[in-house]
């Protein structure tokens, strides 16, 4: 007990004495069930198909289930169907729920709500979209069982339903999930392990939720998103701490309970507190991206884009981003996530090994390149995008380019990153981002990997090779071909320079040593979290 | 005086209005876009441009503006594009922290600033003086999160005294929401109380050469009620201005304060929307802030009267 602790308890002893009640003791059984988290980020709003934040999607798993759930292993599972069947030719699902679904209002879950969902998320989600594109029909059968007739098969729908990456395919009621889905839902009620308690919701302050007593966990272990969500506290605060100091002071007294995001700087001060466990926050980390715009020189050229990539080194930027701990990043050459079953590094070697900063100068040489300004705009509002901000106006200056460096806010970034002006002209030469690992496992989310010109992420690279090997993985019809498929698009996409990784990094998270139960992964889970 | 008060009252309304749409003139040309924060960083530019048209962002400046301002007459500060809570309920929310972080750091300052400027003027140029301006000079000095941080991990972390970080209504409790407003407002405090003890000072020892000093002391008035009773109250108007211009520094202070200690308030509640361009926020923060500093005004202007009676408005 904490000196804290200790006199708060002499001075509820003292009030108890003095009232004769038993007020205290029922205060402290209560908190004892409450875990407090801290989240990445502010929890500013709570619709997970209007808004795509990773902290509303984290959000949002509490509250709504899902059709299917992705494991460990990235294998959709089912979560809220008992089954499903699908028609010979490939052309008909049919969704079977399980028995005992209720929403928190206490309605049964019903295929009509199943239906509005879907309908929802098509209209944001890109694997959503490709369905859509696809649909002959979405009906419910009756009050348990839905059928998805498509013109042409989709392999990958198990996936699309029970995907990680945002917008996920949650299940609300339909009268909330009529809502058009470019507006943002106002009331949150789902049918998942726990209920948000809307009137305690203070944004950028505290989000709560509370068990759903009627909440029924499948009987398979939990892994990831899928089997059995059992909820083993009764409440769960997340109190939005903005300073990383503040935020790692108050788990060393003990005020919180678990911390998603603790920067690398003070991991070596938690990790002394023999109180505090400190672990690998996501094994499938971060994908860096040096973003580069096709549109307009110099970067519209390839040979340019080529020199930059076989200049680049990835070392200097993960050290800039981690520091010094080796075990936080390592090299990449591959658009794809280290570690995950169809990882290729087909077509990377140009990211490996020695860097060649006089082949880049002699690269960009013979592309012509006459000391046009590269515009980079860098958020220095996000650490890792600032420091990999400063390696890159290094490396142009090494590699003879003349570098524009706007220093500006991460908002400021996302809306000048839109513009498809020239450099000059309030448009951009690069800007640093990253993505989650989870969205970079298979193409299917991956959007920024997406190589249809002036409808692709921005930057706006065209490459029909790496989209002619993408459609070919989504249309695979087995591991080995799904295999093979992203060898190829690694490839394309690599001889393409659609983007340059700057490297593979991963974060810890910490947590009370009295918490157990955590697991790494893409998203904190708290089910089968305990406490105490 | 009733009538000065009501003049007053009604001349914050043009003030209000120059304040209104310099702040809508100044988000409109600033960069940033919340339609771009809340599709995502996965979103395509086609569902952002679909957001942008949602919020009606896509709108002319005119037009939004008059039909802000229209709702701002009818006591509607809008909704928040990202919560998409009313403005008045998401201030409603965060005023409490703020206004009782304020009021204790005001008190703390006060009780402790005042004093210091006096007891420095008295003792003006001794080691005393020399000890107390010093302070005053750190105060001035060490920005407040370096003081917030030191503080948290003497007396939380080390001490184990006081919590880190948050905040409890008033409504739980004296003590526990007494217990997390200490270390903030000393920390939010430190400058305010080195603003105040250096003009207390410099007035008091203005007001200490007088030649009705000189006569109190010659009729043999002890030092206590010649520094407090008969030159502090003379040398209070300009210590009571200081401390209504001060507000403001409180204000910005307490963005700061609020964001080391974790406490859900005002302050917290302006950084995050201006990191999300979160207009309808911004625009209804700033509008109560300047209308508190013209109050404050107000009130300074009223205490000159009681202060000294030849002020008649």
């Amino acid at each position: 007990m904490d000196r804290r602790s200790f006199l708060k308890s002499s001075l509820s002893v003292g009030a108890l004495a003095a009232s004769g009640g038993i007020a205290a003791p029922a205060i402290a059984q209560g908190a004892a069930k409450t875990l407090k988290f801290v989240p990445q980020a502010n929890l500013a709003n709570f619709d997970p198909i209007w808004g795509t934040q990773y902290v509303v999607r984290n959000a949002s798993m509490l509250v709504w289930d899902t059709l299917y759930g992705v494991n460990d292993k990235l294998e959709a599972q089912p979560q809220m169907v008992e089954g499903d069947e699908v028609s010979s030719d490939g052309l008909t699902w049919t969704f079977k729920l399980r028995s005992g679904l209720k929403f928190h209002t206490g309605e049964p879950v019903l295929a009509k709500d199943v239906v509005a969902s879907l309908t929802r998320w098509c209209a944001r989600d890109p694997m959503g979209l490709m369905i859509k594109a696809i649909q002959k029909e979405l009906a419910a059968v009756d009050d348990k069982t839905v059928k998805w007739v498509l013109s042409k098969p989709f392999p990958k729908m198990r996936f699309a339903l029970g995907k990680n990456n945002t917008p996920i395919a949650f299940i609300m009621p339909e009268r909330i999930a009529q809502t058009d889905p470019f507006k943002q839902i106002t009331e949150y009620v789902g049918s998942g392990p726990m209920k948000f308690a809307q009137k305690e919701w203070v944004p950028g302050a505290k989000a709560v939720f509370e068990k759903f007593a009627d909440y029924v966990p499948r009987s398979e272990p939990a892994s990831w998103l899928a089997g059995g969500k059992v909820i083993a506290i009764d409440r769960l605060e997340w109190v939005i701490m903005p300073d990383p100091a503040t935020a790692s002071a108050a788990l060393q007294s003990g005020e919180i309970d678990w911390w998603e995001t603790p920067i690398p700087d003070l991991i070596p001060v938690l990790k002394r507190n023999r109180n505090i466990k400190v672990d690998i926050a996501d094994p499938l980390g971060n994908v860096g991206s040096f973003r580069l715009n096709h549109m307009h020189p110099p970067f519209d050229n390839l040979k340019v884009r080529k020199a930059v990539q076989m200049a680049l080194s990835q070392e200097d930027y993960m050290r800039a981003v981690v520091g010094s701990d080796d075990s936080l990043w390592q090299l990449l050459p591959s658009f794809f996530t280290p570690g995950t079953p169809f990882y290729t590094e087909e077509g990377g070697d140009i990211l490996k090994g020695p860097r060649s900063i006089d082949g880049a100068k002699k690269l960009l040489a013979e592309a012509g390149y006459s000391g046009q300004p590269v515009t980079c705009i860098v958020a220095q509002d996000q650490a890792p995008l600032k420091a990999m901000g400063e390696v890159t106006a290094d490396l142009l200056k090494k590699i003879g380019m003349t570098v524009d460096f706007v220093a500006t806010d991460w908002g400021t970034v996302g809306q000048r990153r839109a513009s498809k002006s020239p450099p000059g002209q309030g448009g951009w030469g690069m800007f640093h981002t990253w993505h989650a690992g989870a969205d970079c496992a298979t193409p299917a989310a991956y959007n920024a990997l997406r190589g249809t010109g002036d409808n692709a992420w921005f930057g706006w690279p065209n490459s029909p090779n790496t989209e002619k090997e993408i459609e070919a993985w989504f249309e695979a019809k087995n591991a080995d071909e799904e295999k093979s498929a992203m060898a190829r698009i690694n490839k394309a996409a690599m001889d393409d320079v659609v983007y340059i990784p700057t490297g593979f990094y991963k974060g810890f998270q910490a947590w009370r040593s009295n918490i157990s139960g955590v697991v790494g992964g893409p998203l904190p889970f708290f089910w089968n979290v305990k406490k105490g | 005086m009733l009538g000065f008060i009501l003049r007053r009252i009604i001349s914050t309304i043009p003030v209000m209005g120059i304040v209104a749409l310099f702040v809508f003139s100044l988000l409109y040309i600033a960069p940033g876009d919340p339609a771009v924060v809340i599709a995502g960083d996965q979103a395509t530019p086609q569902d952002v441009e679909r957001i942008r048209t949602a919020l009606g962002l896509d709108r002319p400046f005119l037009e939004r503006f008059a039909e802000w301002s229209w709702r701002i007459l009818h006591g509607d500060l809008g909704t928040s594009m990202f919560t998409g809570m009313p403005v008045t309920q998401l201030i409603g929310q965060r005023l409490e922290p703020t206004l009782s972080l304020m009021v204790i750091t005001l008190i703390l300052s006060i009780v402790i600033a005042v004093p210091m400027g006096v007891v420095a003027a008295w003792k003006a140029g001794s080691w005393i003086d020399r000890v107390l301006m010093g302070f005053a000079v750190f105060g001035f000095s060490v920005p407040v999160f370096v003081v917030g941080y030191v503080l948290a991990y003497v007396f939380a972390l080390e001490l184990e005294l006081l919590p880190v970080q948050g905040y409890t209504p008033l409504s739980a409790g004296l003590w526990p929401w007494f217990e997390n407003l200490i270390l903030p407002s000393i920390a939010l405090g430190c400058v305010y109380i080195a603003l105040i003890a250096r003009i207390t000072r410099a007035s008091m020892l203005e007001v200490l050469q007088q030649d009705y000093i000189r006569t109190a002391r010659a009729k043999g008035l002890g030092q206590r009620p010649i520094l407090f009773l008969h030159a502090l109250k003379n040398a209070a108007i300009p210590i009571v201005t200081v401390i209504g211009i001060g507000m403001a520094l409180l204000i910005g202070g307490a963005v700061v304060t609020e964001s080391v200690f974790a406490i859900p308030g005002l302050g917290r509640l302006t950084i995050d929307a201006i990191l999300r361009r979160d207009y309808p926020v911004i625009q209804g923060i700033v509008l109560l802030f300047s209308f508190i500093y013209v109050l404050v005004n107000l009130i300074v202007d009223l205490i000159y009267t009681v202060l000294d009676p030849r002020i008649r408005y």
